[in-house]
């Protein structure tokens, strides 16, 4: 079964790639997508009657064919089976099959084509392509065949920025993607070459099994003696950085927007850019005992979140506002992944893919209702015109801004799906780092993400019709096709959170069962009880409904490598995150509060307000708009050096000095030899054979002399 | 079947032959029927290799169908296959049929043409399948000539200059390979080259002019090679002549030398420098290593520059090569196993992206950059096929392009971490200048007047394509192919070096002490 996961988008994308033309565009069309929906469908099978009690260490691995065999390098293509890799099944193949369905809506008639070109089923194989190269990036027993997922799913993105591909700006984009994520992969390919160097293995299993022999093991790397697992850990991370577009790598990802909406939506939220969360829960067992780089990617999971929701604040383009707003929120994984709570930083990849998934599409329908027009600036008033499309965008925006009811608490909190995961995260920030400044700066992201949503809310649906009459006179409600997937994402973006609390949420004894991770009871913190209970174990219910203010304390125990997720001794975020003091659990509800009062005031009420500020406040407002001038800033130091210094090393050094020096051998030397044969016009050809000829005559002289001594 | 080797060998010869005695005039007919007995040859020589092949055992590692015979002057012809060896020769085998397919429209001198590159296939085979010095010393030098010819009459406008430079750079290198080669004949009296892997030259240390050589004979015996093989590969900074041989060189040609003939120069590395003169590896290796490194950042930076699209093809290829020495110096498993990899994966992706280049200028007659722009528009099947090939040279995952470069760095990452991250920032400029160059010519829109009528890949060029597609994907996604034949022969090679290397260090310190 999970073969035929793994491998039904590649048919899909093989058969619509190549057999349009024999089978035409709608049933190629029909192939992707229908392949698409089994491969969610059963995703959705194995991720609930995935028992990891059932397997050892609650894992288990389907070999497909041998791969990369070199002394004692040895890789195969293989399926890893664990909490992780089902969770990421249902949310790639659950979004993927939804977008592939939204599309058939969405690109019916794309006037960046001419009439009679056939782009779609173009379209619908990379989209099966991509998904594909992500689900063997999540189901990767090794990091070779993670690193393969990992740059498929950048060929895949490459390919679908650059759609449009009479563009130049979608050029210019999906060249950026790939390129600013190879430099993330550079850090990623060093990573894997140092663990390979010190574990004398790629596969996850023999790396965690000699993670604890590494602690305090050091290597060297370029100048200097590093500590090996914050080495490792850090190196990865880069990759990570790069494919999830954090800060100072995060450049490509507004870009991206270039591509059709539906691609925004698949892989620029809800699944590529969470591929550097799910490494870095993935690698759990390393990341543990490399404090020094786990504190690095917490600072900057933070200051990502910060500064993202920053630009969000004044961008008008409203896919590019979405896609700060992913930037923040992958930030806000980063923090808890970095504080070493795995599980919520998935409770997030979780919610957050449906709500931004959600947000994409709907913000794709309005795009459709426009004619393509995607500056906020020229919207307003929407809300009469496509309303199924603003009540699911509404639903979108509640979750994303953490709307629910704090403090109150059924056995789970009540609230949208981002509510009860980003509060969890914030929670977790303010136990992990003693309220320092991760906490703060989630809070205050919070309350800008509340902003710039509700902004994005009041701009496009609220107010007067700006911009082109004619083109609002004709704005219209999106096909059956693409508000369908709309409702069933609107399912999990009001419900996952809720649902899952437990689960990814709960006390440790209610994530370890679900993880696969075994887990122990402990009288205080640090203190382990005795006796570890098995998970397999079950009273965890008992528990659950006091989680923050139980009797009992569960630690996830065992070695590394025994589950999904693992946690040092020595890690009690998860447990202390439940006990924040009141005023902790407030903070993200008022800041959304403050966040839309301050948006309905600026944008509802007082619409004047923006401008003004905006003038009155002028060089803050370039400084944000502009994106704190990164690009300008890159291209300065990095993109027009590479070129210049590549002329330099041509002209000067290439072609003066090189060939120069040569040259001036050469006129001293041809002419002599060419002379030496007495044929000076004869050209190279003759001089070349002669000289052969010389030397083998040289040469049989020498050894017919010397020969026969020995 | 005891003389496979040489009957593959000097199959394509026999063609030659044939034609240069049976053929008469100049007319369609006669060009026709030249192109055909080329193919033909080619392919019956391809499918002779195959034999070669399913006869070998990977598991021996010393050298199998051997053929020794007295030759004149009381020297030996002989020939042997190995594990480093073979796969030249099945690369050699396999991408002279599409050469000679690539080269249908070709009707200026069809027949001397044909001549030339069924002569450079039996003098190919010759280098990878000999094993005696001198019988090498002629394959590896005489290959020179019909390369020669085929960039100075079938080439471009400047062929003078190109084949000039191609000249004066192998011959320097020649010539002290020469001197080598009767110096070593000299210390072990013998030109067998099995012989004279296990014999041991001297390392003594010396002075030269007042220069202490460490590691005495075999370093100056190991710098002589490297001279011939530095060019050859070509290594910067020595490699200047590659992009303007490529330039002026027919498609035809362009696909052989970056395919076929820029890889004897790793195989000389790997057949000389490392079994016979292993101190003289070790003394030099970081030489080789830097300046590998140095080549993948220089000419990857160069390639982002260039506004020929052959030229910048060329210097992406001394990237590549980069990659190839610096495995064969990392000496271990990996970076071996990689580099030979990365070697035979280069032949099919470096001919296949010259193609694609022939593609387009046999329809525009320009190589210019400039001069393209939104192809895909017109040539969707060409876009997708130059697409893969761009992929596969930036090494991406899947393709064969990523196993050699990720085998070598993963070597090399062991030895030495500095060069190791030069060579992986490699990865970050190739995506630069492919793509890059992949935007300027395939998309955008088609506004260009001259490009308004171009047509895509008619049937025969796809054809030719298409082994080459199931060669990359196919050592992309199932290296052990490649792997499980050259694994045996590294480790034999790799512990043959340690063991020298060991037996040194400790005469070293006996003499020490």
């Amino acid at each position: 079964m999970e073969t035929i996961i793994l491998f039904a988008p590649l048919v899909g994308a093989i058969l619509c790639g190549f057999g349009w033309k024999l089978i035409g565009e709608t049933a190629a069309q029909w192939t992707a997508t229908s392949l698409l929906f089994l491969a969610a469908i059963l995703s959705w099978v194995v991720f609930l009657t995935f028992d990891p009690s059932a397997h050892p260490n609650g894992t288990y691995t389907v070999n497909i064919l041998r791969w990369i065999e070199s002394g004692t390098l040895s890789t195969d293509w293989a399926i890893r089976m664990d909490r992780l890799t089902a969770i990421m099944l249902i949310v790639i193949n659950t979004v993927s099959a939804l977008v592939h369905l939204y599309s058939f809506g969405y690109m019916a008639h794309d006037e960046n084509f001419k009439e009679g070109e056939s782009y779609r089923p173009r379209f619908f194989a990379y989209l099966s392509f991509f998904t594909f190269a992500m689900l063997m990036l999540v189901t990767a027993d090794n990091l070779v065949q993670m690193f393969f997922g990992w740059e498929g799913v950048g060929v895949a993105s490459y390919l679908l920025i650059g759609f449009y591909y009479r563009k130049p700006s979608a050029g210019a984009a999906a060249i950026k993607a790939f390129v600013v994520n190879r430099v993330g992969d550079f850090g990623f390919a060093l990573g894997i070459f140092a663990l390979y160097m010190v574990t004398d293995s790629i596969r996850f299993e023999d790396i965690f099994a000699a993670i604890p022999d590494l602690q305090d093991h050091t290597m060297t790397f370029a100048w200097r003696e590093w500590n090996t697992l914050n080495l490792i850990a850090f190196l990865l991370f880069i990759g990570a950085m790069g494919k999830s577009a954090q800060l100072f790598l995060h450049t490509w990802l507004p870009d991206a927007m270039e591509g059709p909406t539906p691609v925004s939506a698949l892989i620029h939220a809800a699944t590529m850019v969470t591929a550097g969360v799910f490494l870095v829960c993935r690698m759990s067992p390393l990341m543990e005992y490399a404090p020094a780089a786990t504190n690095f990617i917490v600072f900057l999971g933070a200051s990502t979140a910060f500064f993202a929701a920053t630009v969000g604040l004044v961008q008008n383009d409203i896919k590019r506002v979405i896609a700060y707003s992913t930037c923040s929120q992958l930030g806000y994984m980063f923090v808890a992944a970095g504080l070493g709570v795995y599980s919520v930083a998935m409770f997030h990849l979780l919610t957050h893919a449906f709500f931004k998934a959600m947000l994409f599409l709907g913000a794709g329908s309005v795009i459709h209702a426009m004619h393509h027009e995607q500056d906020m600036r020229n919207y307003g008033g929407l809300r009469h015109k496509i309303p199924k499309t603003f009540w699911m965008m509404m639903i979108g925006t509640l979750a994303i801004t953490g709307v629910g009811i704090p403090l109150l608490y059924v056995g789970f909190p009540i609230g949208f799906a981002g509510f009860v995961s980003k509060d969890a995260i914030i929670e977790s920030a303010y136990a992990g780092t003693a309220g320092g400044y991760a906490f703060w700066m989630l809070v205050i992201a919070a309350l800008m993400t509340s902003f710039y949503s509700w902004r994005l809310m009041f701009m496009t649906f609220y107010g007067t019709p700006r911009g082109d009459a004619h083109t609002h006179e004709h704005a219209h409600e999106a096909p059956n096709t693409m508000l369908f997937p709309l409702y069933v994402l609107a399912i999990g973006a009001i419900f996952s959170g809720m649902v899952w609390y437990g689960s990814f949420f709960g006390s440790n004894d209610k994530v370890g069962k679900f993880f696969g991770t075994p887990y122990a009871e402990a009288s205080e913190h640090g203190d382990e009880a005795s006796h570890g209970d098995d998970h397999a174990d079950d009273h965890g219910e008992d528990h659950a409904a006091e989680a923050g203010h139980g009797k009992a304390h569960y630690n996830l125990v065992g070695a590394p490598g025994e589950g999904a997720i693992h946690n040092s001794p020595d890690n009690h975020v998860l447990n202390d995150a439940h006990e924040v003091p009141v005023w902790v659990k407030l903070a993200p509800f008022f800041a959304m509060l403050a966040g839309l009062g301050l948006a309905y005031q600026m944008y509802i009420r007082r619409p004047d307000w923006p401008r003004k500020l905006a003038e009155q406040q002028a060089p803050l407002y370039q400084f944000l708009l502009n994106k704190w001038y990164f690009d300008e800033i890159y291209n300065f130091i990095f993109v027009r050096p590479a070129f210049a210094l590549g002329r330099i090393l041509w002209k000067q050094g290439d072609t003066k000095t090189i060939d120069g020096g040569i040259n001036g051998v050469a006129m001293g030397i041809v002419p002599f030899l060419t002379r030496l044969a007495g044929r000076a016009q004869s050209g190279y050809i003759f001089s070349y054979v002669f000289a052969m000829v010389l030397g083998i005559a040289i040469l049989l002289t020498w050894m017919t002399l010397f020969g026969g001594a020995n | 079947m005891g003389n496979i080797l040489s009957l593959t060998t000097f199959l394509p010869l026999l063609g030659a032959v044939i034609l240069a005695l049976f053929l008469r005039g100049d007319d369609e007919a006669a060009q026709r029927n030249a192109k055909w007995v080329a193919l033909v040859t080619t392919v019956v020589t391809f499918i002779c290799s195959l034999f070669i092949l399913a006869n070998f055992n990977p598991a021996d590692t010393g050298f199998q169908m051997v053929e020794a015979r007295d030759w004149l002057l009381g020297l030996q012809y002989k020939m042997g296959v190995d594990g480093i060896s073979i796969l030249f020769v099945m690369l050699t085998t396999f991408l002279m049929p599409l050469v000679i397919a690539a080269c249908w429209d070709v009707n200026t001198r069809v027949k001397e043409y044909m001549i030339a590159f069924l002569i450079l296939e039996t003098l190919m085979l010759g280098v990878f399948l000999a094993l005696d010095l001198v019988l090498f010393y002629l394959f590896f030098e005489a290959g020179l000539i019909p390369m020669f010819l085929i960039i100075g009459i079938w080439g471009g406008k400047n062929r003078i200059y190109a084949s000039f430079k191609f000249f004066l750079y192998t011959f320097l290198g020649s010539v002290l390979m020469l001197v080598a080669m009767v110096a070593m004949f000299a210390d072990a009296g013998t030109t067998d080259i099995p012989t004279l892997m296990t014999h041991t030259f001297g390392t003594e240390n010396f002075s030269v002019l007042g220069v202490q050589i460490v590691g005495g004979m075999q370093t100056l015996l190991w710098l002589a090679f490297f001279a011939s093989f530095a060019v050859k590969m070509p290594m910067w900074p020595v490699h200047t002549w590659l992009p303007d041989a490529h330039v002026q060189a027919p498609t035809a040609g362009s696909v052989v030398l970056a395919a076929i003939l820029l890889k004897m120069g790793g195989y000389g590395f790997l057949r000389f420098s490392l079994p016979m003169f292993p101190v003289g590896s070790e003394v030099m290796g970081p030489l080789v290593l830097t300046l590998s490194a140095i080549a993948i950042v220089y000419t990857s930076l160069v390639a982002l520059v260039q506004e020929d699209m052959k030229k910048l093809i060329a210097y992406s290829s001394v990237a590549h090569m980069g990659y190839v020495t610096m495995g064969i110096f990392a000496v271990n498993q990996q970076g071996i196993d990689g580099a030979i990899f990365q070697m035979i994966s280069h032949g099919f992706i470096s001919g296949a992206l010259f193609l694609c280049v022939g593609v387009i200028y046999d329809r525009m007659h320009t190589r210019e950059i400039d001069a393209y722009g939104g192809l895909v528009n017109r040539m969707p099947a060409y876009a997708l096929i130059f697409m893969f090939f761009t992929m596969a040279n930036v090494g991406l995952p899947g393709t064969s392009g990523f196993i050699g470069e990720f085998l070598v760095l993963m070597g090399i990452f062991q030895v030495n971490t500095w060069i190791a991250i030069f060579a992986t920032s490699g990865v970050i400029l190739s995506a630069a200048y492919a793509l890059w160059l992949y935007r300027r010519v395939v998309f955008g829109d088609l506004i260009k007047e001259s490009l308004k009528t171009i047509q895509d890949m008619g049937t025969r060029e796809r054809v030719i394509f298409a082994p080459l597609v199931v060669m990359t994907l196919l050592l992309g996604v199932y290296p052990a192919l490649v792997l499980d034949i050259i694994g045996p022969s590294v480790s034999a090679l790799v512990g043959n070096y340690e063991t020298a290397l060991a037996t040194f260090e400790a005469a070293t310190q006996f003499a020490a002490n």
